[in-house]
């Protein structure tokens, strides 16, 4: 099952980006500490995502003719697996890059193109997704948020929750109403690209667990859009969403997003030298889970290079890569706990902790758990 | 040629001779010899042979997808084994014997050496032992076999009172460990597959409440890990098979380890499915979860294989786990 799903490796020329990118990073982001950098791609720092962008890291698969770099999901492998290893502060740009410059592209009008797709090359404007709402989490069909045809264009009314990096955002993508109601389920659902500073709409962040302001309410009240606001055709909204699953689902970031702690922890065993026994075990059974997650990734990605959507498989891999994710912080903590007498430092700490506070956000984001299971049931065929 | 166009004919044929019946007959002490002699004249035990020696010249990777093969169809006589044994013989000038060969690292214990949970040892004429830095065919005897008297199991232990005798080769590089362990992985990732194409067959099939099990929520929920940890399984096998031969204890490590935890995790799932019938005789889960459970422990289980990669991440030189694992794969 699953059977095309082969090792794969990443070709020459993808892989001759690494040394730049590198290079890059070990310059733009020295000295900056390991808990900054453990929180992966939920950091923010728009001047970081612009000196990326002038040195052509951001809509690396984007055509030429827009700005973008004219590469294939490999050359993005390779950027955004070096971005992860590093714990840069990617948010800004991060969804962006991965999903609205996509949406975009593959289903926005050439003016929506010409319009957005060259500044989002540039690190000028970044987006946010308008999904979840307090009635609708993983039950996305069920959105309430409306947006009324009028003369010259659209009247938006409604709420988003949850929607990450919004408040440093210009635009959001945003799946509505346009006809209906929410019993009519996926029908009658249209994206809409929202100017976060039209008058009328209120962005309120959310103060999360760990301290951090990431993602914030959205509320729409009377907010008038223009016609051109619309993507694509009215009523495709669902299609659209449901289209890009595989790419947001199956990237290096499902695999590390605890992987700046693993780092550090192994740091540490070395200076207390733990390196034989229950350590030691852990140290290698977190290496050859993540070698061979890595490669699973790199498979999916060689799905989509081949012009593929491979939305179960990709389903497969996010569940595996945040069931690892999650168990990082959690055996970590279980490792230093047994441990009482030795010394830890207050950074590695520091670090543990976030990521033991946020871990569980790893498999809610993009698809609960439950959810993925279900359409990896699906995909084998269960009646 | 393709892989497909390699593995897929191989495959059918172990399919049509390797029947569940034949493989119960031969765990009830059945003759192996039919069984053994078409697989013989196919010529796939000679895929790592080189072509100037009368081989098929095949790569590591493309051999450990046939072991893949026969652990989904449950070939149930050693033929990984056989196939790393002939072509290690072939590269150093020596005939291959026509029988099966088991591979074999004894400990000494006292003057004897002892080979301890050879998987599919009960059938194989020779073993291929390694013995202080070298490699000797010998010629198993009745006294050489130490019945390990588990029902239906093809585990024995192989002992050796004298020094074994035979023709000597030169040990590759890591010795028979790394070999043997990773191509088990392959063959564990074989079977993980076809455990699950037989638990989800099983839950469309039997109806509970008024529905097929396989409706049911909590059933998917399983069924959906198990494909995770088949899907694993495979790309772990794969790794480990991607760079060369022999593959080194790092790819060993990934291969079995991450097998054999699959492996543990899979047969609890499909047992859970299954429910009382997969506990019968009659019924063919048996053969596949009885098998992982022997393979899971021969070569290195999980534990064994985490020791041995995580203190060689820990000996490495700086750099982050990614590099590390990049220069793996």
């Amino acid at each position: 099952m699953f059977d095309t799903l082969m090792h794969s490796e990443i070709p020459p020329e993808d892989e001759a980006l690494r040394p730049r990118i590198q290079a890059f990073l070990q310059d733009a982001l020295a000295g900056l500490p390991i808990e900054q950098r453990a929180k992966s791609w939920t950091g923010c720092d728009i001047g970081f995502s612009r000196a990326l962008a002038r040195e052509g890291f951001l809509g690396l698969t984007l055509p030429r003719e827009y700005g973008g770099g004219g590469r294939g999901p490999f050359a993005r492998f390779v950027v955004i697996e070096e971005l992860l290893a590093a714990g840069a502060p990617v948010a800004a740009h991060w969804i962006t890059d991965r999903q609205s410059a996509l949406q975009i592209l593959k289903f926005g009008s050439e003016e929506q193109r010409q319009n957005y797709l060259p500044r989002i090359c540039r690190g000028e404007i970044f987006f946010c997704i308008g999904m979840s709402e307090p009635g609708s989490g993983s039950d996305l069909a069920s959105v309430r948020t409306r947006a009324d045809k009028v003369d010259g264009g659209w009247r938006l009314n409604g709420q988003k929750i949850w929607t990450t990096m919004a408040s440093v955002s210009d635009y959001m993508i945003a799946l509505v109403r346009t006809s209906g109601t929410s019993d009519d389920r996926q029908a009658g659902l249209s994206q809409l690209i929202v100017d976060l500073s039209a008058p009328g709409v209120e962005v309120r962040p959310i103060t999360d667990l760990a301290g951090d302001r990431h993602f914030a309410e959205v509320f729409f009240d009377n907010v008038a859009l223009p016609p051109e606001a619309l993507i694509g055709a009215e009523g495709d909204g669902w299609k659209q969403v449901t289209a890009e699953l595989a790419f947001e689902r199956s990237g290096p970031e499902r695999i590390y997003s605890s992987i700046i702690l693993l780092d550090a922890w192994i740091e540490h065993l070395r200076a207390r030298q733990r390196l034989t026994g229950d350590a030691a075990r852990l140290v290698g059974r977190f290496t050859s889970e993540l070698a061979t997650l890595r490669q699973l990734s790199i498979a999916v990605t060689a799905r989509l290079a081949a012009g593929e959507s491979p939305v179960v498989e990709a389903s497969l891999v996010k569940d595996l890569g945040t069931t690892f994710e999650q168990s990082v912080p959690t055996a970590i903590a279980d490792d230093l706990g047994a441990h009482p007498d030795e010394p830890v430092s207050p950074a590695l700490r520091r670090t543990l902790i976030f990521c033991c506070r946020v871990a569980p956000s790893f498999s809610l984001r993009g698809g609960t758990r439950e959810i993925l299971r279900g359409i990896i049931a699906r995909g084998l065929g269960v009646r | 040629m393709n892989l497909e166009e390699l593995v897929a004919p191989f495959e059918r044929m172990l399919g049509e001779i390797a029947t569940p019946e034949a493989i119960r007959a031969i765990e009830h002490g059945g003759d192996i010899s039919e069984l053994w002699s078409q697989v013989q004249a196919s010529g796939y035990l000679d895929a790592m042979v080189a072509e100037d020696r009368g081989g098929a010249g095949l790569d590591f990777r493309t051999t450990g997808m046939l072991v893949q093969a026969a652990g989904r169809r449950l070939f149930p006589l050693p033929f990984a084994q056989t196939v790393i044994a002939r072509a290690l013989l072939a590269e150093s000038g020596l005939d291959a014997p026509d029988g099966p060969i088991v591979l074999a690292r004894p400990r000494r214990d006292g003057s004897a050496l002892v080979a301890q949970w050879v998987v599919e040892g009960r059938f194989a004429d020779h073993a291929l032992v390694e013995v202080e830095g070298q490699l000797i065919l010998t010629a198993l005897r009745a006294s050489n076999r130490r019945a390990l008297h588990i029902h239906a199991s093809d585990a024995i232990d192989l002992v050796w009172s004298d020094p074994p005798a035979g023709p000597r080769c030169p040990l590759p590089m890591g010795g028979l460990l790394s070999i043997a362990a990773t191509l088990l992985g392959a063959q564990i990732a074989g079977a993980c597959d076809q455990l699950l194409e037989m638990t989800v067959a099983y839950a469309n099939e039997r109806t509970q409440f008024g529905k097929p099990i396989g409706r049911q929520q909590a059933i998917q929920q399983q069924l959906a890990v198990m494909a995770e940890h088949a899907l694993r399984a495979r790309m772990a096998a794969q790794t480990g098979c991607a760079h060369g031969f022999p593959p080194s204890p790092a790819a060993a490590a990934i291969a079995k380890g991450v097998t054999s935890n699959a492996a543990a995790a899979m047969i609890a799932i499909a047992h859970g499915v299954h429910g009382a019938i997969g506990f019968s005789e009659e019924f063919d889960l048996q053969l596949y979860t009885r098998r992982l459970h022997e393979w899971r422990m021969a070569w290195g289980s999980e534990q064994y294989w985490d020791g041995v990669l995580g203190a060689l991440r820990l000996a490495s030189a700086d750099g982050t786990t990614v590099d590390f694992v990049r220069a793996l794969s």
